[in-house]
């Protein structure tokens, strides 16, 4: 028999304490700053807005610092932090032409006017442990070209989409849906579901997108352009009535090149995915666009057969918020449920040892 | 107002301080709430929603009942509010704060990613064609 109890308030209270002490760690070492994290540890606060679904660096920063580097926990505490805000309004969509680039490459063409711009990757380092960085040796200043790079970088897909080998993207047909206003449904457009990637977890969809490139559901993708870089945001406030700059944020874009679709009335044309993150977060915005792509299945008629393809896994899935809620509550006392199932166990072994005993009788 | 937003809070304080105290009633206190920014299917299609951005806004009234607006990005109070002084200002006076406030802000930005820019370039790969060994 079990009865319903309560308890537990001082446990939690001083669970919270020794939380915050860990958190804390050797106090003779210097607290970490808001300042190191977001300036030296850009690449978790990048995923931490992306996944969060909010820009705001300081805001992740301190997020990341409270949940103790927990990138899941830091998100989970930016969508909380979201909700306690009003919002203003939809901002312009966001003019990646004129991006003042910081990286920009092409694995498709090898020339592209303005040039293969490296930036700062890790690709090309050679992943050995760096020991200098354990010590407190300051890097050489980065290098400088004598002139800056030209603004508004020309698309390298707008090059084929000259030509016509490229399909071209969908025209406006009003106003996007928006997941943080109506839940999501089924079938989801492809504005709802590039809003769900763009929040979606990166391990998730970089699992997803490689199971394209591994045979389940193939798409065939060359990255035909990534860009990172910085754009400016415009926004129409309601009593002004005319859009105005409100400041700018740092972004990656990542333009996949896919096979091929035609039809009776359209020579065949390579597709396209796409993908758009905040920060620097090429994998994430690579992933996205092979995801973005495999979604597509359904609008250029291929057999939706892979896990990729299939729209209600792939968004119902993504969110690591909800993922973690649902995954982690197991955790949370269900004395009451796991005593039914004890009950019903029980109940059925006596059934089945009285069962044996009267055919023990009749024997 | 795109110069005012795209400033660091700090250097706008620096440049504007001589206004900073200029008379005026908050028509609107400073308050910070969210813009959901947006992106387009491939760089130009159809516009999708990306997720949000802090962005703080502030609306203020001069004595003369020149009004100004500042909607800026973040969560610094001060930010808006000068910004939104500056914008009255200019309103009024575009030359005077034009010059001693804007261009030096300008200018500062204008460095700033001129900076980053041939950083950027410095990283540009120049191919060079391998000689065959073979002919």
């Amino acid at each position: 028999m079990y009865v319903a109890v309560k308890g537990g308030e001082q446990a939690i209270d001083a669970a919270h304490r020794l939380l915050d002490e860990e958190r804390r760690g050797d106090r003779s070492v210097p607290s970490i700053t808001l300042e190191q994290i977001a300036g030296q540890l850009t690449l978790a606060v990048d995923r931490v807005m992306n996944e969060g679904s909010l820009y705001d660096r300081e805001l992740a920063a301190l997020a990341i610092k409270q949940a103790r580097g927990d990138l899941i926990e830091a998100i989970f505490l930016i969508r909380a932090a979201r909700t306690t805000l009003a919002r203003f309004g939809y901002a312009e969509p966001l003019d990646t032409q004129a991006m003042r680039v910081k990286r920009r490459v092409s694995a498709a063409f090898k020339d592209i006017p303005g040039g293969q711009i490296l930036g700062p990757t890790f690709d090309y380092t050679h992943r050995l442990l760096d020991f200098s960085l354990a010590g407190e040796s300051e890097p050489a200043e980065a290098a400088r070209a004598a002139s800056a790079l030209r603004s508004g970088m020309p698309r390298v897909l707008e090059m084929l989409g000259s030509e016509g080998l490229m399909e071209q993207p969908p025209p406006e047909t009003g106003e996007p849906a928006d997941l943080t206003q109506d839940p999501l449904n089924f079938p989801a457009g492809r504005d709802l579901r590039l809003q769900n990637l763009a929040r979606g977890d990166e391990g998730f969809l970089l699992a997803l997108a490689y199971s394209t490139q591994r045979g389940y559901g193939r798409t065939h993708p060359f990255a035909g352009e990534i860009r990172l870089g910085t754009v400016e945001v415009s926004f129409t406030p309601e009593e002004l009535g005319f859009s105005i700059v409100i400041g700018e944020i740092a972004v990656t874009e990542c333009e996949m090149i896919n096979q091929f679709k035609g039809s009776a009335t359209v020579k065949p044309q390579f597709t396209r995915g796409y993908g758009l993150g905040f920060g620097q977060c090429e994998r994430k915005v690579m992933s996205m666009a092979l995801v973005d792509r495999s979604l597509r299945a359904g609008e250029l008629g291929e057999e939706r057969v892979a896990p990729a393809q299939d729209e209600e896994f792939v968004l119902s899935h993504s969110d690591n918020v909800q993922a973690t809620g649902f995954v982690e509550h197991l955790k949370l006392p269900h004395y009451v449920d796991f005593q039914a199932e004890l009950v019903l166990l029980r109940r059925l072994r006596a059934g089945i040892e009285s069962a044996g005993d009267r055919l023990e009788a009749a024997e | 107002m795109r110069v005012l937003a795209l400033s660091a809070p700090d250097d706008l304080a620096a440049c504007a301080k001589d206004y900073a105290s200029t008379a005026h009633d908050l028509l609107r206190a400073p308050e910070t709430g969210l813009v959901m920014l947006r992106g387009r299917m491939g760089a130009t299609g159809a516009a999708f929603n990306l997720g949000e951005a802090t962005v703080t806004r502030c609306a203020v009234r001069l004595v003369d009942g020149t009004q100004g607006h500042a909607y800026v990005m973040g969560r610094s109070a001060a930010h808006a509010k000068l910004a939104a002084i500056c914008d009255a200002l200019l309103q009024r006076d575009a030359d005077g704060l034009s010059g001693t406030v804007i261009a030096p802000l300008a200018a500062k930005l204008d460095a700033r990613q001129a900076e980053a820019s041939s950083k950027a370039a410095a990283t540009r790969v120049d191919f060079f064609t391998m000689v065959r060994g073979d002919d």
